[in-house]
């Protein structure tokens, strides 16, 4: 009798577990069905005839987000979701471009410095209370606040006083930031910020609800407590499982947000995100294997969306530490001698693009200024490295013997085994590979006493130039590789306070000219963004900030179910004709089966209800359309969830 | 008994005690810190933040400091997710690690006992080979190798289960436990098959044939008791492990569990959250290490812990 005490308990548990419903979500096999051709209203929105009939989106986020604060919030997969909930000052349009957002005008003052923005009167938070100018105030101090300790909130350090405010030395009230009256807010910047607009759709500087923060302190971003002003609002989270928003009915422009539930999964592992994706669970992924890219291509052409990001992926030279103190000619020949084609062709292979400067090409009106030798063949390159590395006083019998850093990455170690083989091939140096934990890498970086040349790379918050340029200022928190130029710093110092764009452009592309002069990193390529995406999903564009919302997506039928409708159609045009014979019951009958969707069932039962008594001609087409649709409807068609 | 019980539930302190010392030090002597990120933080925002979470205090201050709140099981607030309390996460991840872990343990102790006896009565049999062939390879094969092949099988290509993602139903628990089971399961029959046959080689045993019982009463009554207990012992440290959760399983299938803060918290430097279920994994080892023993004298009776019983 003892011994058969384990096993019930087992039993017991097992049975216990085995009474759950068994909520298998539907899948759709592998294939994605195709669309339908996408056909728009007279009012520029997609015709209604086109979409799916559940608008539900789901989407892989990468990982879990560190808070849904939104001046708290770092890191790309708290962002995303942001962009759905909260509204800033300015918006963003699908391509990229800065647009109105709570603010729907805004007037700059000669100097550059003073910015009045209008708010939108019909701007509403979730909850229904107005959005004023008073919101923004208390959130753009609430975000410089030492007490928030927010680790983005540098992103306000263009505002007046905002360094001081930050460090505690001058009292909130002193931010740059004024209501002039309850739909004006004001805005005073130290420098001339070009790209401030820009900044304002940056999570630091949304607003947040002044009295829910308040009454729930730090567990305000909680669902239940949440109060936001974007186009979603926050439903449910469950911690590293799921977040789900649903459309907010009272953003100013509900009308044209079409879907209207997201379910955000932090699919830490890029191949379970892929089975999903296959499994037709996702639209839309965060990333992809980063070996698969043929499978992937071949598999899923239409569906692997690979676009410019605006972001670079280079090497960095440690110039206070030898060989490279001084040392241009190395750094040249070092720099010259990789085949960037080579490495994205074989070693990255989703379609990067080699790179020879700094700031990645995708910012309107700004282009780079190119090495001459970029122009070269890379034979020329080669042959010019080897002068250069000769110059430098080594040779065969006197290699250069040099460490390569870089943190922990797939990617990252079979770039830096590549260069280092190229390296040895073209000029013979020997190069040692140093794989390091990341934060350990970043102290490394930081400290510049281990590293000689090391594995980074930048991705901006904002679309401007300046961004990758100051990390090259004498003194930046990010500046690893010691460099330091007086004239690069003063040229900067120009950019920062330069209000004209076209002179700032001029200025940006002489101070980036004369960091390439000096090669203190060696470029390589520019990141792209690789995911897959649901043909059916469309609204959305690639864009070089990788800025997507929600709100400007949707989705369309599939071919199938708009073949199922039509033949269902004409099933129904048929019952039509046969029922005109028969008695008007019958035909009602037909009509109650079709509740397909619960918004439309009162028109389908109204039209029914005009068949039966006196067959008009736009009631039956009404009735047509509702009454046989899932009829007709196959098992590889079904709706997903 | 209870003395001996209650002796080994106070001997849980010290060890609690030096666990949490060793990794609370541990953390700090680790390179960086929780806020360094490529961005750089202005040193005014990074003073904010080390006033915030106390990080500005002398050491030992944070680790009294520490002591203090774990006393009233207070684990502080995560670095990392910055809604959350360690205890909220905690919360939220050990039921879903304990879920698939109690699951995954009872199927491969059922499952792996059951192979094991069927083995060892047919020993040197083609049964018992194929059984232990069987086994062996579901020790060495990886759970990431045979994780993504289940999924695609039985998710991508049958479409019966799905992919991963956890919603508490039976259908997602499915593949997670089977694939946690596996290894644990082949163990369990190659322990069970080894015990079964050095205990049927035993005198007791052969009593007991002697007296004219059936072999399935032998088996049954006599063998099973001795045969479980290297089981048992290998279950409690097991049993551990599992319900705290596997990184890997949780990665592949994408589950909510606490397995992935050990790793993302250590990696984040998450103090307070890595400290959280480090505690927990120590405080489950020790219980289960206790009640190990508890069984163990209920299986043996040769096994007793204390004089006066």
């Amino acid at each position: 009798m003892r011994h058969t005490f384990l096993v019930a308990s087992v039993v017991v548990l097992l049975s216990a577990c085995g009474s759950d419903d068994p909520q298998q979500p539907p899948t759709r096999s592998d294939q994605l069905t195709r669309p339908v051709e996408l056909v728009f209203g007279e009012d520029g929105r997609p015709d209604p005839s086109v979409l799916a009939p559940e608008q539900v989106l789901h989407r892989d986020n990468g990982e879990e987000p560190q808070t849904l604060d939104p001046h708290l919030a770092e890191g790309v997969p708290s962002a995303h979701i942001l962009r759905d909930l909260f509204e800033g000052l300015t918006a963003e349009s699908p391509e990229g471009r800065v647009i109105p957002g709570a603010a729907i005008r805004w007037n700059i003052s000669r100097d550059g410095k003073v910015y009045t923005f209008y708010l939108r009167r019909d701007a509403l938070w979730s909850n229904g209370d107005p959005v004023t100018a008073e919101d923004f105030v208390y959130s753009l101090r609430r975000s410089a606040n030492p007490a928030t300790a927010s680790n983005y909130a540098q992103v306000l350090l263009p505002l007046n006083n905002a360094a001081e405010v930050l460090s505690g030395q001058l009292p909130l009230n002193k931010l740059g930031v004024t209501a002039m009256d309850e739909y004006t807010l004001q805005i005073t910047l130290k420098d001339p910020t070009p790209y401030f607009l820009g900044l304002l759709n940056h999570s630091s500087t949304y607003p947040v609800h002044r009295t829910s923060v308040i009454q729930h302190g730090s567990s305000f971003s909680r669902p239940g407590n949440l109060v936001s002003n974007g186009a979603y609002t926050l439903k449910d989270w469950k911690v590293r499982s799921q977040i789900e928003l649903a459309k907010n009915e009272n953003y100013w422009d509900a009308a044209n947000v079409i879907i209207g539930q997201v379910f955000y999964y932090p699919f830490e592992e890029q191949s379970t995100a892929l089975k999903q994706f296959r499994a037709g669970n996702l639209q839309w992924t965060y990333e992809v294997p980063n070996n698969q890219f043929k499978w992937l291509q071949k598999h899923y052409p239409e569906e692997l969306v690979i676009s410019p990001w605006f972001g670079s992926y280079f090497f960095g030279f440690n110039l206070e530490r030898e060989p490279f103190v001084e040392n241009l000619d190395l750094r040249l020949a070092l720099s010259m001698a990789l085949d960037r084609d080579l490495l994205t062709d074989k070693v990255t292979q989703f379609g990067e693009r080699p790179s020879y400067t700094l700031v990645p090409p995708g910012i309107r009106d700004f282009v780079s200024p190119k090495p001459e030798w970029a122009d070269w063949s890379q034979l020329e390159r080669s042959a010019e490295a080897r002068r250069l590395y000769a110059a430098a006083g080594y040779d065969q019998d006197k290699p250069l013997r040099i460490e390569i850093r870089y943190n922990t990455g797939q990617n990252n170690k079979k770039m830096a085994l590549a260069v280092a083989s190229l390296w040895k091939q073209v000029l013979g140096v020997q190069a040692t590979l140093f794989n390091e934990e990341w934060k350990v890498f970043l102290q490394n970086r930081e400290q510049k006493v281990l590293t000689q040349v090391f594995r980074a790379g930048w991705i901006s918050d904002y679309a401007d130039p300046y961004s990758f340029l100051e990390l090259f200022r004498t003194g930046h928190g990010r500046n690893d590789f010691g460099y330091s130029n007086t004239l690069y710093d003063s040229l900067l110092g120009e950019v920062a306070s330069e209000r004209i764009p076209s002179r700032r452009r001029r200025l940006m592309f002489e101070t980036e000219r004369v960091l390439l002069a000096d090669m203190p990193f060696i470029p390589v390529y520019t990141y792209v963004t690789k995911r897959l995406v649901d043909p059916r999903l469309r609204g959305w564009q690639s864009n070089v900030m990788d800025h997507h919302y929600t709100k400007d997506m949707f989705l369309l039928k599939t071919a199938q179910e708009a073949a199922s409708e039509e033949a269902a159609r004409e099933k129904a045009a048929i019952e039509e004709a046969l029922g005109e014979q028969a008695e008007g019951e019958e035909a009602a009958d037909e009509g109650a089966v079709g509740e397909e969707s619960t918004s439309e069932k009162s028109t389908s039962e109204k039209s029914t209800g005009g068949e039966a008594t006196g067959e008009e001609a736009a009631d039956e087409k009404v009735a047509d359309e509702q009454a046989a649709e899932p009829v007709e409807e196959t098992d590889t068609d079904g709706p997903s969830t | 008994m209870l003395r001996h019980s209650l002796r080994r539930l106070l001997g849980l302190i010290p060890t609690l005690l030096m666990l949490i010392t060793v990794a609370f030090f541990m953390m700090r002597v680790a390179p960086g810190g929780p806020f360094d990120s490529e961005k750089s933080l202005p040193p005014e925002i990074e003073a904010n933040l080390n006033a915030k979470y106390h990080l500005d205090d002398p050491l030992l201050k944070q680790y009294f400091h520490y002591l203090g709140q774990v006393a009233v099981l207070d684990f502080g607030p995560s670095f990392q997710y910055k809604d959350w309390t360690v205890n909220e996460l905690i919360a939220q991840g050990f039921p879903v690690s304990m879920t698939v872990g109690v699951l995954a343990m009872s199927l491969a102790f059922i499952v792996g006992t059951l192979l094991g006896i069927a083995a060892a009565l047919r020993q040197n049999t083609r049964i018992d080979y194929s059984l232990m062939g069987v086994a062996m390879l579901g020790i060495s094969i990886p759970n990431f190798v045979i994780a993504p092949i289940l999924i695609l099988v039985l998710a991508v290509y049958a479409g019966w289960l799905p992919a991963g993602g956890w919603d508490g139903g039976f259908a997602s628990m499915v593949l997670p436990v089977l694939t946690l089971a596996l290894p644990a399961t082949a163990y369990i029959a190659r322990l069970t098959r080894g015990s079964m046959i050095e205990v049927l080689h035993s005198n007791f045993i052969r009593t007991a044939r002697a007296k004219g019982l059936p072999e399935s009463v032998v088996i049954r009554r006599h063998a099973l008791r001795p045969v479980l207990l290297p089981v048992i012992s290998f279950m409690g440290p097991a049993m551990a492990g599992m319900i705290s959760g596997s990184v890997v399983i949780e990665r592949i299938f994408s589950i909510p569990g606490l397995g992935s803060y050990f790793v993302q918290g250590a990696l984040n430097r998450d103090y307070t959250l890595v400290m959280g279920v480090v505690i927990l994994y120590g405080v489950l080892i020790i219980l289960l290490n206790f009640v190990v023993d508890l069984i163990y004298a209920w299986l043996n009776p040769k096994i007793r812990y204390d004089e006066t019983s």
